[in-house]
């Protein structure tokens, strides 16, 4: 029906099909919006694959412990930007933590964020990274030893029960982080979930999606870091902390399609007022970045390489499995960024008459434009540059490489 | 948390200290701060909304009503409104606007009573409605209707304001401060009728106030004084005049609500409401 009255009067603006309320013809969350859920999953995701090391024990992920925590504050540094960039007054972002409306979902961000980095992420860091702290602090000298001498504020106590004590903390502190982890992304998914005016985002399991596609992301992420830093560093690459996080990589992207595809087998079984709308918008305006991209892509193909690798592993070269992780990862990664977009950008596509669509017009430079975004997924990338120099470094003095060095809490 | 064996030296105590540090500043950050509550300076906020001294909102209920059957699709309503309240011109911003359905007749042997249905809004409506395209004789019927802020009485942009920038006064009128608003536009994205919008110049959400300005003053909204047809009702529900239009209407006439069942309670009322409209 909805084709139908799509070419049945050409509208007066050319992107309009159809008839959108006049308010909505220009879409008001950008491609910034799309960034900061993809950002904040990946932090999620990263650090979900750290406490499996801590908590559950994983230790075939040693080698990627400290890669992952890094990677997920590298991440969550520039969590808020893409935010604050897109605020009409940036200058009052202050506001929401100082006065938050407390039925205001979005009024919460600064309060889980400044829970998350300050409560569980610098400090789980910390304790991991004391003992080490404290000797290099001893053995570098200039502008690196004085920055390792900040961190550890004084404290410089390495005895064994001290160490011990870092990694009981450590662990508890994980134990609160997988909660907080998901309270950090499954909040992210609630800001959509919780907007009934829009059929396409107000939706239960939303948070509960949007937690999984973030712990595939992640770790898809630090697969792809793991493999390109051992890369650039010419080191060999640990196959089984790589077929280890595989078989993660798999079952999350399982539960993730699972849920996904619950959530479209329901709206099409139910087939409430706006199926005829969401329908048009899955085969038209997002044909390529849903069906190709997102579920082809990103998760049909990923699915079958990993589950064949889950299954086969054993007749399967070792080489193969590499590049088979990096594919996938990569797939990955691109199609949960397709997956943002689609939530973000083609909720706002249709009108909420159901009657018609708008579209996204491109914006290249400007505060909401393509290069902002584009540097803000980039940055990231360069404070992981600079923590991995600092932090992994690729030889201590005792000759030992941290990557493949087990963690303190091994002791316990 | 068991305390290690403390060794002779001092040194765990100097990381309680520092672990007490980060608590504290901690519980600072998620108790103290909040203190300042989004729902004071209520009433400051009217007054910058140009609320005249004297004028008492607990003693208001306002209220607009809109008949569906009187509306000739004029537009002066959204000229009206557009000036009165310095609505941009560009882009397609409304804070009042008017919509054409056109139901056609249904083809021969279709088993339907009625064909589709056509809706348009050229510009808001404010430059008038050319003719359709479609051919008179396949028209079944078509009708116009105005559409504003619902004055949800609960109302979904007021509760996703993250600051509290957006409220409901006493007098059932929906607010911005736009001295407060922070521009993140979830009110907008959580408006079920399309009623609000970021003002490209103030960079702020912008919806209707009823003329929060005039009707302070004993005036009617902008739209209500310009209607020719009256299909634009407007009044006080907590005191209504002998004669008044708004306790006529609800006498006279079956009312309706848009999107019931969001649960959204809107306080507009329609009168003569096709299913077709959303």
């Amino acid at each position: 029906m909805i084709i139908e009255l799509l070419t049945a009067l050409p509208s007066a603006a050319p992107h309009i099909e159809g008839y959108v309320y006049p308010n909505e013809q220009t879409l008001l969350w950008s491609v910034l919006i799309v960034i900061y859920p993809y950002i904040t999953g990946l932090v999620a995701g990263a650090f979900i694959l750290a406490s499996l090391v801590r908590v559950f024990r994983v230790s075939e992920l040693e080698p990627a412990y400290r890669l992952s925590l890094l990677t997920a504050l590298a991440f969550l540094l520039v969590a808020p930007l893409p935010l604050l960039f897109h605020l009409g007054h940036p200058e009052r972002c202050y506001e929401p933590v100082i006065t938050p409306h407390l039925s205001s979902p979005m009024a919460m961000f600064g309060f889980v964020y400044a829970w998350y980095i300050m409560a569980v992420l610098l400090l789980e860091l910390w304790f991991d990274y004391r003992k080490d702290l404290v000797e290099w602090s001893k053995k570098e000298r200039g502008v690196r030893a004085w920055i390792y001498r900040l961190l550890t504020v004084g404290v410089h106590d390495v005895s064994e029960p001290a160490l011990q004590l870092d990694a009981r903390m450590a662990k508890a502190i994980t134990i609160i982080g997988i909660p907080s982890a998901f309270l950090l992304h499954g909040y992210v998914g609630f800001i959509f979930g919780s907007i009934k005016a829009n059929p396409w985002w107000g939706n239960p399991l939303m948070p509960i999606i949007f937690i999984f596609s973030a712990v595939v992301s992640g770790i898809a992420l630090c697969v792809f870091i793991y493999l390109i830093l051992n890369r650039l560093r010419g080191l060999p690459q640990d196959i089984d902390c790589l077929d280890a996080m595989g078989k993660f990589l798999f079952l999350a992207l399982v539960i993730d399609a699972s849920l996904e595809a619950l959530d479209w087998v329901h709206r099409l079984y139910a087939a409430e007022e706006s199926i005829h709308v969401l329908k048009s918008l899955a085969a038209g305006k997002l044909f390529y970045s849903l069906l190709v991209v997102q579920v082809c892509m990103g998760t049909f193909v990923p699915l079958v390489l990993l589950g064949s690798i889950q299954l086969f592993r054993k007749r399967i070269a070792e080489g193969v499995r590499r590049w088979t992780y990096f594919g996938c990862s990569v797939l990955i990664l691109v199609g949960v960024l397709a997956m943002r977009w689609n939530v973000v950008i083609g909720g706002q596509l249709f009108s909420k008459s159901l009657r018609g669509f708008t579209a996204y017009k491109f914006e290249l430079a400007g505060q909401e434009g393509w290069l902002v975004a584009l540097f803000l997924l980039l940055l990231p990338f360069l404070i992981l540059a600079v923590f991995i120099r600092y932090f992994l470094p690729l030889k201590t003095d005792a000759g030992v490489h941290p990557l493949t060095e087990l963690p303190d809490h091994k002791a316990v | 948390m068991k305390s290690p064996p403390t060794p002779a030296h001092v040194q765990p105590l100097n990381r309680r200290r520092w672990l007490a540090v980060l608590g504290s500043s901690l519980a600072g950050l998620f108790s103290l701060v909040p203190s300042r509550r989004a729902e004071g300076g209520g009433r400051e906020r009217q007054k910058e909304a140009a609320m005249p001294d004297g004028y008492d909102p607990t003693r208001h209920r306002w209220l607009m009503a809109l008949d569906i059957n009187r509306c000739i699709g004029c537009a002066l309503c959204v000229a009206a409104c557009k000036t009165e309240n310095k609505v941009p011109p560009e882009p397609t911003y409304f804070r009042t606007w008017i919509e054409r359905y056109i139901i056609r007749k249904p083809g021969p042997g279709s088993g339907e009573l009625r064909g589709s249905t056509i809706v348009d809004s050229p510009n808001g409506g404010r430059d008038g409605f050319p003719p359709s395209a479609i051919p008179r004789d396949q028209i079944l019927r078509s009708f116009f209707v105005p559409k504003l802020c619902n004055l949800c009485e609960q109302s979904p942009c007021t509760q996703a304001c993250p600051v509290g920038a957006t409220f409901q006064a006493p007098d059932g009128v929906v607010l911005v401060d736009p001295h407060y608003c922070i521009g993140c536009g979830f009110c907008i994205q959580s408006c079920p009728y399309g009623c609000r919008f970021l003002n490209p110049n103030t960079r702020t959400a912008e919806k209707c106030t009823l003329c929060y300005h005039r009707i302070t003053r004993g005036l009617k909204p902008a739209c209500v004084e310009v209607c020719p047809g009256g299909a634009r009702i407007f009044g006080d529900a907590m005191h209504p005049l002998p004669d008044d239009p708004l306790s006529e209407f609800v006498a006279k006439n079956k009312v309706q609500t848009l999107k019931p069942y969001l649960g959204t309670g809107p306080r507009v009322l329609y009168a003569g409401m096709d299913k077709e409209v959303r």
